[in-house]
């Protein structure tokens, strides 16, 4: 066991864990924020999307111990974040839920998807989404809430 | 804080006008209503309809919000919505004050039709509609008897609107205010529903409840559940469906920190070593370093490709009889080159919900309490006791939301609670959850079964079928369980769910003769999103689509011309689809159209696909959907439904889209075995059209799954001149016609 100090939407924490073990059930079960989804473990899913310095990150093949000092965002507090919040507002408003299961990680993919490109193609949408899996397979819903999202933060909506 | 939808079943019962408030934490006051139902008439063979009481299922607080206790799991399917909004139309509640809850197991809770808490077949709006309008109805009847009461006016001078009741004189109440003297009202055995014209919600486009705790992180699922002292197990199971422990040796899982036991628990066929660690990781890296000497002998290693050699061969026999009507030798008459004689084949498909399977337990000696994402708790809280060796009645039983489902929580043996209970019997006085990994929920079985089918057809000269002769060849996942649908389902030796489809069949098929075979192989299975309807849809929708390209006619006009006349709402979903697909008429190179249409029991669905080939996969354009469910409840919602259910209708053509074993070993251990349509591989766009109907509803959630497979492959053939009619798809070549 080893004692790390993460910065985690904010604020620092400390957490004595396994060297080894996935930044995702760090989040999940030491600091309790359970929004970040455990879908496969091989990131092959993108339920565990979390932003770490800026990046999507598949969180459940990240050890806690190569985390560094990079700061990490969780579903949690992205709407603390201009774009995070048009997002989420986005996913409301087209109604895109399901079952809802895989949606912090596909939110976490497309607020960082709007962050570094606001106007993206279809095309765009489709490889920075095309990682995250959807069973109850919203994903036409999806690319209708990133178009909304894109309009709101090109349009200067808030 | 207590609400009417946590008391146990049970307790609602037998308590005359009890009045229970208690103080929230955010200070206001709660009232909830316990009130019994009107005695059952005592005469008469046919029992009255069941008249629920309120109480469980509405409470409204003295800050105005509105609970509403939902009687189904919500997997997506947004039962979670529709069913308060039935019941707040009814109430004349104010929507945005409008709070759901799903229902514990429950007596109250079970389904009204079938007498089972469950979700399964689409049912929660068609059973419970008429149960939730009532529900509201009488809630409100009784807030508008109180208000006359107070102001000593008539009743029918008074008239409820947004969570108001108005009054002569200018007279008005908020619900809030009335709730308490509504309690003491007696339930209303008889109440005036809405016409449709009044409806203010029902009919209308709604968005979910659920959508905002869905978006910033805070819907507790199963697998989110954290409670104090909580431990966390995992099973290291058999690697052959059925093996059990000979040996094993823990020392070096033990070593691992945070481990607090390892155990051998029996499992519903074979036995597994159980994990139990304070934290998820640590049972992994136990889990990982167990040594376990298991004993395979004297059960049946299953190989898929010997199996489907053994079923192209059955298929080549007559089975047990489905259905024979007219000349059952009528097909030997028509000349070869009338003739069509094919096989199908359709492989396992794992139900690969994004959450995996889990469950919290906490075993108390004589008590127990559970929190289960479950599709049948009235099953699965008696298993959990019976395990425990406890009635059913001391399992207080949380129901869950659970990330997905599709059928593979819904189990005949409800083995995953008996393997928590089995655990929780070891580690008694903390609550443990028992978690499925990604590699153990695909691995574990229940898998849709694999199916092969043999199909002759003879054409008579106008094009049409003249005979039919078909056998199906697949597991039953029912026949031999001994459960209560067994009598229901199987007749003749046939499981009804291994035909529908086919035996229901909209078309008029002259000389049909269906049979059956249900062999028995050892790996587990179960219903998965669409049942029979997803096999079944395939083979005919593909084959009536050879029979119309043979006869050169517009696939939708051919199966117009062809449907019964009682099969009317494949008449109105097709001509409604033919209507918004004109589009197909006039394609880009290389694009072709496939056209497909299914029923899920009641409801009927149509689909247009447009297609492409790139990367030698199909590529979809756009899809198009009619379909015809009686009246929409919430037409967003089926929407959803729609969208999503073509989506999931996908993962049968996908390349890695089956589930496959080896010397008794299941090969697809994760989604880079097994993998499921990603955004590239579902409909850029989907546009839903819904049939005008005051018909009772049905439901949505399976209906659109089984169109989009053969419409893709009709489309395909359009494209390729090849059918394909094994599945999954292999890599598409370009044909002749493209």
């Amino acid at each position: 066991m080893e004692t790390y100090t993460l910065t985690v939407n904010g604020e620092q924490k400390r957490v004595t864990v396994d060297p080894g073990s996935p930044l995702l059930w760090v989040l999940r079960e030491d600091l309790k924020l359970t929004g970040t989804k455990y879908g496969c473990g091989i990131a092959a899913c993108g339920a565990c999307t979390v932003h770490v310095g800026g990046v999507a990150t598949r969180a459940c093949v990240l050890p806690v111990s190569l985390v560094g000092d990079r700061p990490i965002v969780t579903i949690e507090a992205v709407a603390n974040d201009a774009v995070g919040r048009v997002v989420q507002d986005a996913w409301v408003s087209e109604d895109v839920v399901q079952c809802g299961y895989c949606q912090s990680g596909q939110i976490m993919t497309a607020v960082a998807l709007l962050k570094s490109t606001r106007r993206p193609t279809d095309a765009d949408i489709e490889q920075s989404m095309g990682g995250n899996l959807c069973r109850c397979g919203t994903y036409v819903r999806i690319r209708a809430a990133i178009k909304t999202a894109s309009r709101h933060l090109a349009g200067g909506v808030r | 804080m207590t609400s009417a939808a946590q008391v146990p079943a049970g307790s609602l019962l037998g308590r005359r006008g009890f009045i229970k408030t208690s103080a929230l934490a955010a200070g206001g006051l709660m009232v909830s209503l316990y009130l019994d139902p009107p005695a059952a008439a005592q005469d008469g063979a046919v029992p009255p309809p069941r008249i629920y009481p309120p109480d469980a299922f509405v409470q409204i607080r003295a800050d105005g919000k509105i609970v509403i206790t939902v009687n189904r799991l919500e997997v997506g399917q947004g039962a979670e919505t529709a069913l308060p909004m039935i019941l707040a139309d009814e109430l004349d509640a104010d929507w945005s004050q409008v709070i759901a809850e799903l229902a514990p197991a429950g007596e109250l809770y079970k389904d009204p039709v079938i007498g089972v808490q469950m979700i399964g077949g689409s049912c929660s709006i068609s059973n419970s509609f008429q149960q939730y309008r009532e529900l509201g109805a009488r809630t409100r009847s009784m807030l508008i008897a109180a208000a006359a009461d107070r102001w000593s006016v008539p009743a029918d001078q008074c008239r409820a609107e947004q969570s108001v009741v108005y009054g002569p004189g200018n007279r008005s109440a908020r619900y809030a205010e009335l709730a308490e003297g509504a309690v003491r009202r007696p339930v209303p055995a008889v109440v005036q529903l809405k016409s449709a014209a009044q409806f203010r919600l029902i009919g209308k486009p709604v968005r979910r409840l659920d959508s905002r705790a869905k978006c910033d992180g805070s819907q507790t699922f199963g697998l989110d559940l954290d409670l104090p002292g909580m431990l966390i197990a995992l099973l290291a199971r058999p690697p052959v469906f059925g093996g059990r422990v000979r040996t094993f040796d823990d020392r070096d899982a033990r070593t691992v920190a945070g481990v607090r036991d390892v155990f051998e628990v029996p499992l519903v066929s074979g036995s597994a070593i159980a994990v139990v660690a304070d934290r998820f990781w640590a049972a992994k890296q136990a889990r990982d370093r167990l040594k376990i000497d298991w004993d395979v002998s004297g059960v049946e290693h299953p190989d898929s490709v010997q199996l489907f050699a053994r079923y192209k061969e059955l298929a080549r026999t007559t089975g047990n009889v489905a259905v024979s009507f007219g000349d059952p030798q009528a097909i030997d008459r028509i000349p070869a080159s009338n003739r069509i004689q094919t096989d199908y084949a359709f492989p396992y498909l794992a139900h690969a919900a994004m959450e995996p399977l889990n469950l919290t337990v906490r075993n108390d000696g004589d008590r127990a309490e559970a929190w289960v994402p479950s599709q049948i708790p009235t099953w699965e809280q008696a298993a959990l006791a019976e395990v425990l060796g406890i009635g059913p009645e001391r399992v207080t039983y949380h129901v869950l939301f659970a990330g997905g489902s599709f059928g593979r929580r819904g189990t005949v043996d409800s083995h995953f609670v008996r393997e928590a209970a089995a655990i929780a019997k070891r580690v008694p006085g903390r609550p443990v959850k028992l978690i499925y990994t990604r590699e153990d929920d695909m691995t574990s079985g229940y898998f849709r079964p694999m199916f092969v089918h043999r199909v002759e057809v003879g054409i008579g000269p106008s094009g049409t079928p003249l005979a039919w002769k078909h056998v199906i060849v697949g597991q039953s996942f029912v026949l031999g369980t001994g459960v209560i649908q067994e009598a229901l389902l199987v007749k003749n030796g046939v499981d009804q769910l291994a035909t529908e489809g086919i035996d229901d069949s909209p078309y008029a098929l002259p000389n049909i003769h269906l049979s059956v075979h249900h062999p028995k192989v050892n790996v587990p299975t179960l219903s998965h999103r669409s049942v029979g309807y997803g096999h079944n849809s395939f083979v005919r929708e593909t084959l009536i689509d050879e029979l119309a390209a043979r006869a050169k006619a517009d696939p939708i006009a051919y199966r117009l011309r062809l449907l019964k006349p009682e099969a009317k709402r494949f008449r109105s979903s097709l001509t409604l689809l033919d209507q918004k697909s004109a589009w197909r008429h006039r394609l880009p190179r290389n694009h072709a159209s496939g056209i497909a249409c299914s029923a899920y029991h009641d409801t009927c669905v149509s689909c247009a696909v447009e297609v492409s080939i790139v990367d030698r996969r199909p590529r979809i354009h756009r899809a198009t959907v009619a379909v015809d469910c009686g009246l929409a409840v919430n037409p967003l919602s089926i929407e959803h439904q729609m969208q999503g259910g073509l989506v999931f209708g996908l993962t049968q053509l996908m390349t890695n889209g089956a589930m496959t074993l080896k010397d008794g070993r299941v090969q697809q251990r994760n989604f880079d075995g097994y993998t499921p349509p990603y955004m590239k591989d579902a409909p850029e766009a989907v546009d839903v059209h819904i049939v005008p109907s005051d018909e009772p509803p049905t439901g949505c959630g399976e209906a659109p799954v089984p169109v989009i497979a053969p419409a893709v492959a009709n489309a395909l053939f359009r494209l390729t001149g090849t059918r394909y009619r094994t599945l999954p798809l292999p890599p598409i070549e370009r044909g002749t016609r493209s």
